[in-house]
């Protein structure tokens, strides 16, 4: 069994405007310290997928279908399972650490609190424990710098301490949704390093949520698209660079510029990513599809495997892309 | 003959914190430090650097939007030393586009009113039946629906509120457009069709443009020559073919190094470069070359003293600079 | 110079669409306050005692300042409220119609409130959009005078000018209105700073709109917002200090009253068994407060700018 089961998961909101439905019908497993990738654009859903699966959902927000974890339903589960789940099993890393960090708290009094809380931990103890683990993810001066505030660390520092945070109950899945976008290119090499690390030394799994695909590419074994709520492909990092097997994973990668080459020309992608007010009755990607058939506009077929452990949800057969 | 040519231009901002009584004396920090760089009509210049590289302040000094020293000549005429009354004539010719595409509409005003803003400002005896066709031409070339023009900002995706503010940069005919980041909040799918309009509009006419990106990919896309800051100064300036294939300062191969390429082959392949530390204190910088206390190359000599900028391509500020291939 | 420009091509596309009508920023608002029951409410509410202070005393058979002798000084037994007399409202004191009364008082205290933040909402706007657009020395000068004006207490001075120039409306307008902008330019000036920085505004400046354009067309319209909100409260701030005055007799002249002063008389004589002196006063003036606030409330939810 799959440690993270997630089948037919849709997440809606309830908004003045309407029901907006953020996801829709998802289905995936991660295995224990997998690497998986969900990339997709602004309002494609990957975020809410998330949340929904941390049972961390704006107020306004329901999800329904079933994620479960090590067999633990986590979709509509009571506080005080998903309090347990996320204190040890699950950690999550946003893309701005000071939402997630008490700004009037030092960062010792922070870290140890999680020990003290959820692993009875002295104090003394839990600070060692967190100066140790500030240490594990590269911070200089570790046991000096732990006394410090949250503001008083750089972004990308700060980067650090999240995670670091996040690593000491040892969790079997972190969660990373956007961990470097508001950091720069260089700063976001160093985490992205740190992460593939500490993913080797402590063997959990990671679900990387991004826009970028250059991350993904380089840190994930496996990839899933979304768009407008819904996924379009899933497979293999290699052979998904390699062939993209849909017309807006194709189209993605194709408007990519690339540093390592010289491009003459970019691929570009007409339209704009869907309203979710109203969210298309067929495929989503259809309004924007040059290889739209007549029929994309009514039905989208379900994710279905073409290839090993490749899947994808197009009406047009790969042949014709 | 050259368009625009920055002379050692620095820019320092005075700080005062919060609760400093009066008297004592204002910190100081140099944005931007003796830059100089030259850009010929129809040339695209990257400008590219992390946060705290000093870059949008270099774009904000150029039309004097911030108070700087050094010069900036503009096509012979040095910008510094104008009075505001002849700054306005230039202001039409270098125009500006800006990073977040919806802050930069104010929220209040019709699409049409925005776009006309600058034609209003410049030629203020323009018809009004004129100013609305001007207006209409302008959003069709950036591929707006010009029967839009009635709408208001937040009617308008991302990628749309970016084309109203390049419609308005473009509406006087400028010969320079300052593009400050202008893809960076846009989803992946929009930037291509931005880059792509931007490329066009150059193209066809004939402008001049200086961009503005920390995504090195897109800067090596849309530019012609390349300049690489760190900390408000200069590290390389170079012909964007050199740069990205051999770059000389050590700062700009790990740049390069750190950006991700949607490839796993290639990423599992690519050597990177990793930069211990974080960017030093402005306020407080490093002596001798700024980026030493980073680099992987930095020898006494480094802090004893400032590198200076070569005067041919390929430039680069650095004692010990990868030779030229 | 600009090029000469070809539209015919242009124009021949455009026929064939219609201009496509905006929905500005200000619908959206007055679509999501008439969704807010209780700000409709207020709204109403503020209609009716409007209404009824303009055009009540056409209603009224008796003037505000008739004194009907027969009943002066028999309010308790002869000057209860009675439709058959006319006297809707029952009589004060002195033997005059409440009712008439009322509705002056209550068209006064509108005119108080409405007019003492009509100067304030002027005066502190431009003060504070200017003072917080220009900034440095400047801003400090301007800001440090607004604190200056702050600290003076506001009641004292107000009660000074008005026993100095004599009980009078043009003393009262004037000295609320100006005495409460500072505190409105506080305001403006600290959202102003926040505008400042805001791309809209650096790339006006980036083209060379003049600073007085851009103060005017660039930062009131977007501070407006929030005056509005803040002037809806302050109005019913502004009725009850000029209440709070009448009550201490030195608001309006009679015959002339206000809503303050009809309530500091309706108090004093609580005791007689004329309650309805004090009751119909004290109604008015708090459906008055009930409906400002309510409106007030409401606009915030309109102009919430965490919505857009």
């Amino acid at each position: 069994m799959a440690m993270l089961e997630v089948s037919n998961l849709s997440v809606s909101f309830a908004t003045p405007e309407g029901t907006v439905n953020a996801v829709n019908g998802i289905s995936f497993s991660l295995e224990k310290g997998q690497t998986l990738g969900i990339v997709g654009e602004s309002g494609s859903g990957k975020s809410q997928l998330a949340f929904a699966i941390m049972g961390l959902l704006a107020r306004n927000g329901t999800a329904r279908g079933s994620a479960k974890f090590n067999g633990v339903e986590l979709v509509g589960a009571p506080l005080s399972v998903l309090n347990k789940v996320r204190a040890n099993q699950i950690a999550m890393v946003f893309q701005d650490p000071m939402t997630s960090l008490n700004p009037y708290m030092r960062v010792s009094d922070q870290m140890a609190e999680v020990l003290t809380q959820h692993r009875g931990m002295g104090k003394d103890a839990a600070v060692a424990e967190a100066a140790r683990m500030l240490d594990a993810v590269r911070i200089p001066e570790a046991r000096a710098r732990i006394r410090l505030f949250p503001h008083e660390f750089s972004g990308g520092m700060r980067q650090r301490v999240m995670i670091a945070m996040s690593l000491l109950c040892q969790p079997d899945l972190l969660i990373a949704d956007e961990p470097t976008t508001a950091l720069d290119v260089t700063v976001q090499a160093q985490i992205m390093a740190l992460l593939r690390d500490l993913q080797r030394d402590f063997g959990m799994a990671t679900l990387l949520i991004t826009h970028d695909l250059g991350v993904i590419a380089g840190f994930c074994q496996d990839v899933i698209v979304m768009y407008g709520g819904k996924v379009m492909e899933s497979a293999p990092v290699d052979p998904f660079f390699d062939s993209p097997c849909h017309p807006y994973s194709r189209g993605l990668l194709h408007s990519l510029p690339r540093v390592d080459q010289e491009d003459a020309a970019l691929f570009s992608i007409p339209g704009s990513p869907p309203n979710m007010t109203r969210a298309p009755k067929g495929c989503p990607f259809q309004p924007r599809c040059s290889n739209a058939l007549a029929l994309c506009s009514d039905y989208l077929p379900p994710l279905t495997e073409f290839a090993p452990n490749r899947k994808r949800a197009c009406n047009v057969p790969v042949e014709a892309l | 003959m050259t368009l625009i040519e920055a002379q050692d231009l620095s820019v320092t901002f005075t700080l005062r914190r919060e609760g400093d009584m009066p008297w004592t004396p204002p910190r100081r920090l140099q944005a931007v430090k003796e830059v100089s760089f030259s850009l010929q009509p129809g040339e695209t210049l990257g400008i590219v650097g992390e946060s705290g590289s000093g870059k949008s302040t270099l774009a904000r000094a150029l039309i004097r939007m911030l108070p700087a020293t050094g010069r900036v000549l503009w096509q012979g005429v040095d910008l510094l030393t104008l009075n505001p009354h002849q700054m306005l004539k230039h202001r039409a010719a270098i125009q500006m586009v800006f990073q977040d595409p919806l802050a930069s509409l104010n929220p209040r005003m019709t699409v049409g009113q925005i776009i006309a803003e600058p034609l209003r400002t410049h030629f203020p005896h323009l018809p009004a039946a004129e100013v609305k066709a001007r207006v209409q031409l302008s959003m069709d070339r950036v591929g707006l629906l010009p029967n839009q023009i009635n709408r208001y900002p937040h009617e308008f995706s991302g990628g749309q509120c970016q084309r109203i503010g390049i419609a308005r940069a473009l509406i006087v005919e400028p010969k320079l457009l300052i593009c400050d980041e202008p893809v960076s909040a846009l989803d992946v799918s929009i930037q291509a069709q931005v880059i792509n309009l931007l490329a066009d509009l150059r193209r066809d006419l004939g402008l001049a443009m200086i961009f503005i990106a920390h995504d090195l990919s897109v800067v090596r896309h849309i530019s012609d020559r390349v300049m690489v800051m760190y900390l408000g100064r200069v590290m390389e300036d170079a012909p964007k073919r050199i740069l990205f294939k051999s770059p000389r300062h050590p700062y700009t191969e790990a740049l390069l190094s750190a950006v991700p390429i949607p490839n796993p082959a290639a990423e599992r392949a690519k050597k990177m470069i990793p930069l211990d530390g974080d960017l030093p204190s402005p306020m407080n910088p490093p002596s001798g070359c700024v980026f030493r206390t980073r680099c992987f190359r930095a020898a006494p000599k480094c802090a004893a003293e400032v590198p200076r900028l070569e005067a041919y391509d390929p430039k680069v500020a650095c004692h010990f600079p990868n030779p030229v291939s | 110079m600009l090029s000469p420009i070809d539209i015919s091509a242009l124009a021949l596309r455009l026929a064939k669409l219609d201009e496509v009508k905006g929905r500005s920023l200000w619908a959206d608002a007055r679509l999501r306050f008439m969704r807010n029951k209780a700000a409709v409410a207020g709204v109403i509410l503020l209609l009716l005692c409007a209404g009824f202070a303009a055009f009540g005393q056409l209603i009224s058979p008796y003037s505000y300042d008739y004194i009907d002798f027969n009943i002066m000084g028999h309010a308790a037994e002869m000057g209860a409220p009675s439709w058959a007399k006319g006297y809707y409202f029952g009589i004060d004191d002195q033997g005059r119609d409440l009712f008439a009364r009322v509705a002056m008082g209550t068209r006064i205290s509108l005119w108080v409130g409405v007019i003492g933040t009509a100067i304030s909402v002027l005066a502190g706007t431009l003060y504070g959009a200017v003072s917080g657009y220009v900034g440095g020395r400047t801003d400090s000068l301007m800001m440090r005078l607004v604190d200056v004006l702050l600290s003076i207490p506001f009641m004292f001075v107000l009660i000074l000018l008005l026993v100095m120039f004599g009980k009078s409306l043009t003393v009262l307008f004037m000295g609320i209105g100006f005495l409460s902008w500072p505190a409105m330019a506080r305001i403006v000036r600290g959202q102003t700073l926040t505008l400042k920085s805001r791309e809209f505004i650096e790339a006006a400046q980036a083209t060379g709109v003049p600073a007085l354009r851009i103060i005017l067309r660039h930062i009131v319209p977007n501070l407006l917002g929030i005056v509005v909100v803040y002037a809806t409260l302050l109005v019913p701030d502004i009725i009850l200090t000029e209440s709070f005055i009448s009550f201490l007799g030195l608001g309006v002249q009679e015959p002339q009253t206000s809503l303050g002063e009809l309530i500091s008389e309706g108090a004093k004589t609580m005791r007689y068994g004329t309650l309805w002196q004090l009751a119909f006063p004290m109604g008015f003036f708090m459906a008055t407060m009930f409906g400002f606030y309510f409106v007030g409330d409401g606009l915030r939810d309109a102009l919430d700018p965490k919505d857009r």
